[in-house]
């Protein structure tokens, strides 16, 4: 009988293996817990944001679906009731009656549609980005284990429907400082043309055009103007060449010869223009010559050699640098200066205007050069607009002053409001956060001052242990000292 | 007129308002990136108006014998030649994907006559261009440095700070001033990884109870290694330290970097900033119309 | 003599700083590297990723800046491949390609073990400059299609899953201009919060501090960033400091060996200072008496 014996007991393990080996092998992982899709703001109403909480478990990934619902076809979709299954976190909507009894979720049939994405399992969040303004959705996850096992679907409470923003509120505040600033150039041009006087102070490197253009009339030798490298889209080429109209127009007065070398096509075309239509007004239309302005090579380095190689060559007697540069700045103004022209140097960047301080005459910094084509015409418009943006320079240098100040009192003080303001001219005046200050930002203060508490009392006590660890060392350390001291007096008198 | 003036300034407000409302109203977002492609493609047209420029001055010079003719030969040759060995892809082998299309090669394939003319020509000329600025730079320092003012012996001395502490000159001219590794020698030579280490850290603002070293936090280490932490924090948090560590060149030259250097050129860019905005407006609004040949 | 020091031809200067240059370079004199803060970042940014992480890197230079960029764009790929990351390169500028081309020199040579389309791949170079960074925010397969060499990206298997650089972990930059890193952090790593670090020109890399420490981690500026990248590089992965890596035509150290010209050029520019101001001091003084 000893067969029988043993069978229940082979039984009873192939049956623990049986019921083991789907539990460790198969097990479908649990679904994610709190899935909700939102509508993303200050959008065409073409995306949806999604975020759930992770599964527990090891995630391979999660699956996700989507489900367009139309008024009728699940009819009462927006009122679906929810019971929530504690021990899964499972959203179960409690679905309308079909002919066969309540529609069961297959019924919604998530997942009988290919996924609309699958995202690897360390990530909790996504963006579907093709959605229709106006249409409402349903969104499920699944997670998806290593062995490819899905869980059940974890299905949005409440249908979502993308909406079509006009404005983008999260960039309201931009707009208001545009338009301050806009406005009060616009002021300040309105101001000046009604005949008040604009004071605007000497700018020694606009003085020396005129000078320097003149000089090369005395010597007999032209003038050369590079208008930077880069193209009529860049505003610093467009700032150029509303210098260079100046320059052409002395030059046309005293009739000095005048070159510009062009790195584009279109700033050739451009400058062109500029200089015959100051030809023209300077009255000497005559003297225009349209081959003075050429193209040479859109290559930067091939357009510094064919700039450098006309300057030793012709030695001109001034040379105008106004536009955007690189790299070839230092090349081309120590060239100038070595054959011994005026030099007068204009760009806005910054990399670039020491070597130009270095090696030319005078340099135009930044809004110095913005500023040269209404200093330079002494047209009341354009000088109004100079002051326009002195207000800016204002408001630029209260929004620091103000930013820094309730920064600080916030740090100082951990008074929650004065966090606020300083968030609020960070994340809201200057950043992206919209026109008031949202729950997230003020949590996000809260859980800063109960963070600088908690840093506070342990960096406390950390200091307090440190101490007396430092103290008890000095205490060793003069015991030490002493238990040789003593040693030694006892060998030095075990000497004598 | 109106060909010339008023439709050239109605053209430039519309866009230029059309691409502000690009950053506001999320409907027009795609139109600045339509924009800059309609841009490349205008200036990309406009490239055969440079070409014919380059030509007919080239040719002209050439034809009249005017002194230097003969280079303008050369680069007549130069510009057809790479023109019709780069367009037509001349000698490149067709790839894999699109097998019997020579041009649909990359552009620049290696062993094609392109990729010579590239890595012969282009690489040594342009980087020779670049090198010159060593010795440019060289010139215009021995010419502007001039402790004339105050205010020049102060960007003497930076210059002076930085130069040298961009290399090793620095780090071993002030290398008697107290650094990390100070710390770390005069530890036994078996604690020196782990205090460089947690030193590092130290230094990175980690305060002591942070520190971590082969996975290990603090309360893991051993009595000793904790010892060394505790003192390796308590000398670098000694502000006597610190500024004698901040005088060591390699240091000087970082903090002129991130302070002074940083606080300058943020102003200056606010400056352009607004001048961008000022000189924008005015093109928009038609103030200015320099750019236009118009008075 | 204080004549001809006073009206020094500048051609003199130029001997002196060609041998200033070539010295070190002809002696293969170098000097101990000190790794900086900026480069340990940047290491340490490469070297905490999981292994086989997603990286675009990006090489917006040229021949005239290979010199100044080109050792730190290879010890990035090297790093990368020790990592097993997978590398997306790219570029704005025409002449990047190139440069790529050198970077998958190496990785077919040192790391026969990676395989194109699996391990790295090359979109190419895309004309359009920040509206090219704008549309890799949006869809890549839209605006590349093909890699460099025209294969459909559908068949490139490293590109499963990959819709925009969103699904990168990091942008490596190595920029001499515009377009260049500033664009990448304004265009693609403060819109879509991925991180960057960049490897840049001695000029730009002032113009990127205030963008320190987010979204740019951090930056190695000029010949110096890379010759501190290169010894921390060496130090982790000591096989890079055989002489098989040394001697290559894209040498491992080729940084640090730069450093010792870039050394003695820096000591004559103060000495040239200096002598400048000596003369200024003895005629003002002249001028005086």
């Amino acid at each position: 009988m000893t067969p029988i014996s043993h069978t229940p007991r082979y039984l009873a393990i192939l049956l623990a293996m049986f019921a083991v080996v789907p539990w460790s092998f198969a097990a479908p992982p649990a679904p994610p817990s709190n899935l909700v899709a939102e509508d993303a703001p200050d959008d065409v109403g073409d995306q949806v944001n999604l975020s759930w909480d992770a599964a527990p478990g090891e995630v391979a990934g999660y699956n996700i679906y989507r489900k367009v619902v139309v008024g009728d076809q699940i009819s009462g979709a927006s009122q679906l009731e929810s019971v929530g299954e504690e021990t899964t976190g499972v959203t179960e909507p409690v679905m309308p009656e079909g002919p066969d009894g309540p529609v069961r979720i297959e019924d919604l049939s998530f997942a009988d549609d290919e996924p609309i994405a699958s995202i690897s399992g360390g990530e909790t969040v996504y963006l579907d980005e093709n959605v229709e303004p106006g249409t409402s959705y349903m969104y499920a996850v699944q997670a998806v284990s290593k062995t490819l096992e899905v869980s059940p679907l974890a299905i949005t409470e409440v249908p979502v429907t993308p909406r079509w923003d006009w404005i983008n509120k999260s960039k309201l505040w931009f707009l208001f400082i545009m338009v301050t600033i806009s406005s009060v150039v616009i002021l300040f041009v309105l101001i000046a043309k009604s005949g008040r006087k604009v004071k605007v102070r000497k700018i020694a490197g606009l003085e020396a055009v005129n000078e320097a253009v003149g000089r090369a009339t005395e010597m007999g030798r032209s003038c050369l103007f590079v208008p930077g490298i880069l193209d009529i889209n860049d505003i610093q080429t467009v700032a150029g060449l509303t210098v260079l109209s100046n320059v052409a127009k002395t030059a046309a007065k005293y009739d000095a010869k005048l070159e510009v070398p062009t790195a584009r096509s279109l700033v050739m075309t451009a400058a062109r223009e500029t200089v015959q239509g100051s030809f023209l007004s300077a009255g000497r239309p005559d003297a225009y010559n349209e081959d003075d302005i050429y193209y040479l090579t859109d290559e930067q380095f091939g357009y510094t050699a064919g700039v450098q190689g006309k300057m030793v060559r012709d030695k001109p007697a001034a040379c105008f640098y106004m536009g955007a540069f690189y790299a070839e700045s230092l090349i081309l103004a120590e060239t100038g200066n070595s054959i011994g022209a005026i030099q007068v140097a204009g760009t806005a960047m910054p990399s670039q205007l020491p070597f130009f301080v270095a090696a030319c005459d005078y340099t135009l910094i930044g809004e110095e050069f913005f500023a040269a084509s209404a200093y330079l015409s002494g047209d009341p418009e354009q000088l109004g607009s100079l002051k326009g943006q002195d207000m800016g320079k204002l408001i630029a240098a209260i929004l620091i002053v103000l930013g820094c100040l309730f920064s600080t009192l916030f740090v100082v003080t951990q008074n929650q409001k004065l966090g606020e303001i300083a968030a609020y001219i960070s994340e809201n005046i200057l950043g992206e956060e919209g026109l008031a200050l949202n729950d997230k930002q003020v949590a996000g203060i809260k859980m800063e001052m109960v963070q600088y508490e908690k840093d506070q009392a342990f960096a406390q006590t950390m200091e307090q242990s440190k101490k007396t660890f430092l103290e008890s060392q000095k205490a060793k350390a003069e015991m030490i000292q002493s238990r040789d001291a003593n040693e030694q007096d006892a060998q030095g008198g075990e000497g004598k | 007129m109106i060909a010339k003036r008023t439709i050239p300034l109605l053209l430039a407000a519309i866009v230029g308002f059309l691409m502000l409302a690009t950053y506001f109203v999320p409907e027009t977002e795609s139109y600045g990136a339509t924009a800059m492609e309609m841009f490349i493609i205008i200036s990309a047209a406009a490239m055969i108006l440079g070409g014919g420029n380059l030509l007919k001055i080239n040719l002209a010079k050439m034809s009249q014998r005017r002194p230097g003719w003969g280079y303008a030969g050369i680069t007549l040759a130069a510009f057809i030649g790479t023109l019709i060995i780069g367009l037509f892809k001349i000698g490149a082998t067709p790839t894999a994907a699109v097998p019997g299309h020579s041009w649909a090669a990359p552009i620049v394939q290696e062993g094609a006559p392109f990729w010579w003319i590239y890595q012969y020509m282009i690489v040594p000329l342009t980087a020779t261009m670049f090198a010159m600025l060593a010795f440019y730079i060289a010139s215009a320092a021995f010419r502007a440095f001039r402790a004339k003012n105050p205010e020049a012996i102060l960007l003497l001395a930076t210059a002076f700070i930085v130069l040298l502490g961009q290399v090793y000159a620095g780090y071993w001219l002030t290398n008697f001033l107290p650094n990390l590794q100070h710390l770390v020698d005069i530890l036994p030579e078996s604690d020196h990884a782990f205090a460089m280490i947690v030193g590092t850290q130290l230094e990175g603002g980690a305060a002591w109870w942070q520190v971590n070293y082969d996975g290990l936090s603090f309360a893991q280490f051993t009595t000793l290694q904790q010892e060394i932490v505790i003192n390796m924090d308590a000398s670098l948090n000694d502000w006597f330290w610190q500024f004698l560590n901040g005088l060591r060149l390699e240091n000087l030259s970082d903090i002129i970097g991130e302070v002074p250097q940083k606080a300058g050129f943020r102003a200056i860019v606010i400056g352009i900033a607004l001048g961008v905005v000022s000189t924008s407006l005015k093109v928009i609004l038609g103030v200015d119309r320099s750019y236009l040949g118009s008075e | 003599m204080m004549n001809f020091l006073r009206n020094l031809d500048r051609r003199w200067i130029f001997l002196l700083m060609g041998v200033a240059v070539a010295l070190p370079l002809l002696l293969k004199a170098s000097f101990p590297e000190n790794p900086n803060p900026g480069a340990e970042i940047v290491f340490n940014t490469i070297e905490n990723l999981p292994n086989g992480s997603r990286i675009l890197l990006s090489y917006d230079y040229d021949p005239g800046s290979q010199g100044e960029l080109m050792p730190m764009a290879m010890a990035f790929a090297r790093h990368c491949a020790e990592k097993k990351h997978k590398m997306y390169f790219m570029c704005l500028w025409p002449l990047g390609e190139p440069m790529i081309q050198e970077a998958m020199n190496i990785l077919r040579s040192e790391f026969p073990e990676l395989k194109y389309g699996t391990d790295y791949m090359n979109f190419g170079y895309k004309p359009g400059n920040e509206a090219v960074i704008k549309n890799t925010v949006q869809d890549l397969h839209t605006l590349f299609g093909t890699d460099y060499n025209k294969t459909s990206l559908n068949q490139i298997p490293m590109m499963k899953g990959v819709k925009t650089i969103k699904n990168m972990k990091l942008i490596i930059n190595c920029s001499a201009g515009d377009p260049g890193t500033k664009q990448w952090i304004q265009y693609a790593a403060t819109p879509e919060s991925i991180p960057i670090v960049a490897g840049v020109t001695g000029v730009q890399a002032p113009q990127l501090v205030p963008y320190l420490p987010w979204p740019l981690l951090g930056q190695l500026a000029a010949i110096k960033g890379a010759a501190a990248y290169e010894q921390i590089l060496i130090e982790e992965y000591s096989q890079f400091e055989e002489p098989a890596y040394v001697d290559a035509a894209q040498s491992t150290t080729a940084a640090k060996q730069r450093m010792g010209p870039q050394f003695v050029a820096h000591l004559l520019m103060i000495g040239l200072i200096v002598l400048g101001n000596f003369i200024y001091f003895i005629d003002r003084r002249r001028g005086r008496a």
